[in-house]
C-alpha cells in the first residue's frame, strides 16, 4: 500500500488545529462543568432527604443507562422539536456535562465515602457545621483520592468529543471526514486523526502520573 | 468556701449529666446515667470496651446524641428528650451549643492531615470562632512552644510520632479555650515509650485547674491526678468516688473484678 506523506503531513495542520480550537476546548470546558455537577450529585446522594438522595440517583442512573451518542442527539435533534434549538457547541458542552457529571458523581461520593470518619468528628469538635467541615476538612481529603479516577473519566471524555462530530460540531474528528471525503484517503485520513488523539492522551497520562507521583505531603498511607 | 459575689454560680458543678439514656438499635448503651464534675475537677472515667464509657464522652459533646436525659455544661443545658422531638434543625442548634463548651482529644488523634501543626490549632479559633489569623497564630506557637513542639509548628502530622501527634491534639484542643476538655482514651493508641510524655501534660493542665473528663485504661494516672474515678460497667455508673475508694475499696464486685484485672493482666 502506498501511503501519500504529503497529504499525511498537509493534513496534520487542519487536524491539529481542529484538536487546538475544537476538541480540547470542548473536553475541558465539559469537564469543569461536570465537575460542579458531579460535586452537587455526590452531596445530593449523601444527603438524608430521600427527595433530593433519590432525585441524583435518578440523574446518575439515566446518565450511565444510556448511550452518550443518545444524549448528544436528544440536545441537538430532540429538543427543537419541542421548540428548543441550541447550537453545536452549546448542544455538545450540556451533553457532555451531563455525562461526565454523571459519571464523576459516583467517583466523587465514593471519594467523600473514603475520608476517615474521624474527620467529620474533629471538625465538628473544633466547632464547624456539615457545610463547613464538607468545604474546609472533607472534600480537600477526598479530592486527593478521586484524582486518579477522575483522571481516567477526563481522558475517556477526550475521546467522547469525536462524537459530536455527529451533531456538527467542527472538531478533530469531523476534520478528518472532510478531508477523507474531499481526497478519498480514508485509511490515511481517519489513522491520521487517531494518531492525533493517541498524542493528546499520552500527554495527559504522562500528566495524570506526574499528579500522582507528586509527593504527598498531606496524607501519610494509612 | 468561696465568698466571692458570683460564689453560687463559681460553687455550681461544671457538668451535670441528668438521666442519660442512648440506644444503637437493640443494643441499649447507656442506661439512665448520672454524673456531676466540678469544676477544676478531674474525672476519669473507666470500664471495660463495650462498656459504654466513650459513648458517654460523646454524649457531652454532642458527637453523639442521646435519646434522654439532659446535659449541662458550663450554664448550656440540653435537655434530649425534649430537643429531640423538636426537629433537626433545633438538635443541630443545642449540639452546637453543647460543643462550644467544651472540646476533644480523640483517641486516634484526628489531626486534619491536609493541614501543617499549626493550621490544625487555628482552624477552630480562626474558621469557627471568628478570631484574627495573627492573634490565633501567636497563642498556637505559645502552646506548641509550652508542649515542646514548637519546631514541628509547619510539620505536617504525617511526619511526627504519635505522642507528638497527639500532643498536637491536645493543643488543638485548649486552643479552643473550651470550659471542659474531654479526652477519649488519649494514650491507647500510643506505643508504651509514649504514654508519658502525654499523661504528663495531662497532669500539668489538670494542675493548672483545667476540668476534664478522661476516658481511659491508665490506672495510675486516675489513681494520681483524679478527684474522681467513675466506672462505667452494661452502660451504668457502678459506682463513683475517690479513686482510693473505686480502684482501692471497691465497693461493687465488677469494679473489683475490673481493676484487678488491670493490674495483674497475668
Amino acid at each position: 500500500m502506498d501511503i501519500d506523506w504529503s497529504l499525511f503531513w498537509e493534513s496534520l495542520g487542519p487536524l491539529s488545529l481542529a484538536a487546538v480550537v475544537g476538541t480540547i476546548p470542548l473536553a475541558l470546558v465539559s469537564f469543569v462543568l461536570g465537575m460542579v455537577l458531579a460535586v452537587a450529585a455526590a452531596l445530593m446522594r449523601l444527603s438524608k432527604n430521600r427527595f433530593v438522595s433519590g432525585l441524583a440517583r435518578l440523574y446518575i442512573s439515566v446518565i450511565r443507562g444510556t448511550p452518550l451518542l443518545v444524549q448528544l442527539f436528544v440536545v441537538f435533534y430532540g429538543l427543537p422539536s419541542i421548540g428548543v434549538v441550541i447550537n453545536p457547541w452549546p448542544s455538545a458542552i450540556i451533553a457532555l456535562s451531563l455525562n461526565v457529571g454523571g459519571y464523576a458523581a459516583e467517583v466523587v461520593r465514593a471519594a467523600i465515602l473514603s475520608v476517615d470518619k474521624g474527620q467529620w468528628e474533629a471538625a465538628y469538635m473544633v466547632g464547624m457545621n456539615r457545610r463547613t467541615a464538607l468545604r474546609r476538612v472533607i472534600l480537600p481529603q477526598a479530592a486527593r483520592v478521586a484524582v486518579p479516577p477522575l483522571s481516567n473519566t477526563f481522558i475517556s471524555l477526550v475521546k467522547d468529543t469525536s462524537l459530536t462530530s455527529l451533531i456538527l460540531m467542527s472538531e478533530l474528528f469531523r476534520k478528518a471526514q472532510e478531508i477523507a471525503a474531499f481526497t478519498q484517503e480514508f485509511m490515511l485520513l481517519y489513522v491520521e486523526a487517531g494518531l492525533v488523539y493517541w498524542v493528546i492522551c499520552l500527554a495527559l497520562s504522562s500528566g495524570q502520573l506526574r499528579l500522582e507521583r507528586r509527593p504527598d505531603r498531606h496524607v501519610a498511607v494509612a | 468556701m468561696s465568698l466571692s459575689p458570683d460564689a453560687e454560680r463559681a460553687d455550681a458543678p461544671l457538668l451535670t449529666v441528668e438521666d442519660v439514656s442512648k440506644a444503637f438499635g437493640d443494643n441499649q448503651v447507656l442506661r439512665s446515667v448520672d454524673l456531676t464534675v466540678e469544676r477544676g475537677d478531674v474525672v476519669a472515667v473507666i470500664g471495660a470496651s463495650g462498656s459504654g464509657k466513650t459513648t458517654l464522652l460523646r454524649c457531652l459533646n454532642g458527637l453523639e446524641t442521646p435519646d434522654a436525659g439532659v446535659v449541662s455544661v458550663a450554664g448550656t443545658r440540653v435537655d434530649f428528650a425534649s430537643v429531640g422531638s423538636a426537629g433537626a434543625k433545633e438538635l443541630e442548634r443545642a449540639r452546637g451549643s453543647l460543643r462550644d463548651q467544651s472540646a476533644m482529644v480523640f483517641q486516634h488523634y484526628n489531626l486534619f492531615p491536609h493541614r501543617t501543626v499549626i493550621e490544625n490549632v487555628i482552624e477552630g479559633p480562626v474558621v469557627v470562632q471568628g478570631r484574627s489569623r495573627s492573634e490565633a497564630l501567636e497563642d498556637a506557637r505559645a502552646l506548641l512552644e509550652r508542649v515542646g513542639l514548637a519546631d514541628k509548628a509547619d510539620s505536617y502530622p504525617h511526619q511526627l510520632s504519635g505522642g507528638q501527634q497527639q500532643r498536637v491534639g491536645i493543643v488543638r484542643a485548649l486552643a479552643l479555650k473550651p470550659s471542659l476538655l474531654l479526652f477519649d482514651e488519649p494514650t491507647s493508641a500510643l506505643d508504651p515509650e509514649l504514654v508519658g510524655d502525654v499523661l504528663l501534660l495531662m497532669r500539668d493542665l489538670a494542675a493548672e485547674g483545667w476540668t476534664m473528663v478522661v476516658v481511659t485504661h491508665e490506672l495510675q494516672f486516675a489513681r494520681e491526678v483524679a478527684a474522681k474515678v467513675a466506672f462505667v460497667d452494661a452502660g451504668r455508673v457502678l459506682e463513683v468516688g475517690p479513686p482510693a475508694q473505686v480502684l482501692g475499696a471497691p465497693r461493687e464486685e465488677r469494679t473489683r473484678q475490673f481493676v484487678r484485672r488491670l493490674t495483674h493482666p497475668l
